[in-house]
């Protein structure tokens, strides 16, 4: 029984340990929508994992970072026209995914992808999800001071001579990695509000760019361990009791946030 | 002296739509060039494709081995979730502190350093955009409209910068710029654009060119006016000149 709450607890410090920083920089570079549009072609992977037989984690990685390689070079499109291809790609590859679950045989439970199943996690799970936990926050540590200039000003970032197109791959595959293992706790529809929430509250609170990051983390322990204690108690579904708990930390530091932002 | 920079025949399009036709220029060590043209004449495009951001449809850039561009950009669009102060914006290029330190001084920023990005008026943003390009130890110091957003006593104090900063640095610099009398008086080559090169020269064989006569007319360089660009050629809808009206090569 406390093994089944220590492997969640485990998985989901995991999770938002590289998620801090990665959703930091995603809401720097206005790329909220780009997680959204990866999470959503998770289930297309999950579908493809199934049908082949094989493990489904590794079958959303390779779809995440399929998709992220194909939509990475029209993140310089602006406008309507990038919002609109990118809304067409999620809801076209979520909807795929439903169809193509539903087609094949055995009863699944399309809520554990959905919506995660962060109780189910085992200590099978935690070597790759800490693998991943690992290398993505190594890459993210090893080019931060890049990936932050690149979201300040691009063309400036550039001109300096860092490799921008290479490192916004690199940022791609990051999110793309960090969806394909989410997806297990919070779900499909919620990892991207486990990148976003957490930063858009430090955000408000910080005044440098590492304060963000940190607090991101340190805000998305506290709603780990919210989530899973209302789970535990209240048997409220894990993966949405903590997002509801990020969401709540938002809505209460907000007060805070506007009396320092103009200091 | 060499060329920093070299382009030849270039042009960029859109499409259908010619943004730059057969643009052919160079920039020379410790000389400032300054860019004119009115809106839409493609200045912007033309910095872009000198600074290798965007490649050219036809035609050929081409920059010397290792050369050192400090860039400042037309405007800088922070994020409100991103809190930066002046020192950690400049550290973004991996500078170290001294270096910091040294060229918000050089830009007359030095009083900045602790500020936050968020709170400075236009003219401070300039100066701090104006240090962290001085960061590269630039020979080429390529600067998009940069005083834009500054009132006039602040484009005048930053101009003044500029020609002070190439006689310091000795560094060559392109500017693009709406203040002719700043352009007539301290810049050392002129280029119009209006999507080709109208006329291309030193000020005071520009001021004479009919090429610019037709742009700016024959009135004296004013200060800080907005100019009319009067055309003496048409454009056809993908903005190709019909009728060369340039009376130069």
């Amino acid at each position: 029984m406390t093994d089944l709450l220590l492997y969640a607890l485990t998985a989901g410090l995991l999770l938002v340990i590289p998620a801090g920083p990665l959703g930091s920089i995603i809401l720097w570079q206005r790329m909220a929508y780009y997680g959204d549009t990866l999470a959503h072609s998770a289930l297309l992977g999950v579908a493809l994992g199934l049908l082949l037989d094989t493990q489904v984690e590794f079958t959303v990685i390779a779809v995440c970072v399929v998709l992220a390689l194909v939509l990475g070079p029209l993140h310089r499109i602006s406008g309507n026209n990038l919002d609109s291809l990118l809304g067409i790609a999620a809801h076209t590859s979520l909807a795929l995914g439903l169809v193509s679950v539903s087609l094949q045989s055995g009863a699944i439970d399309l809520n554990a992808y959905l919506f995660g199943d962060i109780l189910a996690v085992r200590a099978s799970d935690l070597g790759l999800l800490a693998a991943i936990s690992l290398l993505c926050t190594g890459l993210i540590l090893w080019r931060w001071n890049a990936l932050v200039a690149i979201a300040t000003h691009r063309d400036l970032a550039q001109v300096e001579g860092l490799p921008v197109a290479r490192l916004e791959i690199l940022q791609m595959v990051l999110i793309a990695l960090l969806v394909a293992v989410g997806m297990k706790i919070v779900g499909v529809l919620l990892i991207s509000a486990l990148l976003i929430i957490p930063a858009a509250t430090a955000g408000r609170l910080s005044r440098t760019p590492e304060q963000v990051a940190l607090g991101a983390i340190a805000c998305g322990c506290l709603a780990v361990f919210g989530g899973l204690y209302s789970a535990w108690q209240l048997d409220t579904p894990a993966g949405p009791s903590i997002v509801v708990f990020a969401a709540a930390l938002f809505f209460l530091l907000l007060p805070v946030g506007r009396s320092r932002r103009r200091v | 002296m060499s060329a920093l920079v070299t382009l030849d025949k270039v042009t960029y399009s859109v499409g259908e739509r010619r943004i730059l036709d057969e643009i052919s220029l160079s920039l020379t060590a410790g000389e400032i060039t300054s860019l004119i043209g009115p809106n839409g004449a493609g200045k912007t495009t033309l910095v872009s494709l000198l600074l290798g951001l965007s490649q050219p449809s036809s035609g050929r850039v081409e920059r010397q081995r290792g050369l050192r561009i400090g860039y400042m950009p037309q405007k800088l669009t922070l994020n409100a979730g991103l809190p930066l102060s002046v020192d950690r914006f400049l550290a973004l290029t991996g500078a170290g502190s001294r270096a910091r330190r040294e060229s918000l001084e050089l830009a007359g920023a030095s009083q900045l350093v602790g500020h936050s990005m968020h709170g400075l008026s236009g003219g401070e943003t300039q100066r701090v955009l104006l240090a962290r390009a001085l960061l590269a130890k630039p020979q080429l110091l390529v600067l998009d409209e940069p005083a834009q957003g500054v009132d006039i006593s602040g484009q005048q104090e930053l101009y003044a910068k500029i020609s002070e900063l190439r006689n310091q640095l000795g560094c060559a610099v392109l500017v693009v710029s709406h203040d002719l009398h700043w352009v007539m008086a301290q810049t050392d080559s002129v280029i119009c654009l209006n999507r080709h090169i109208c006329c291309h020269g030193h000020p005071q064989s520009i001021s004479s060119d009919p090429g610019y006569l037709t742009l700016f007319g024959d009135k004296e360089a004013p200060v800080l006016a907005p100019y009319v660009h009067e055309h003496d050629h048409d454009h056809s809808m993908h903005g190709d000149v019909v009728d060369g009206g340039c009376q130069h090569d």
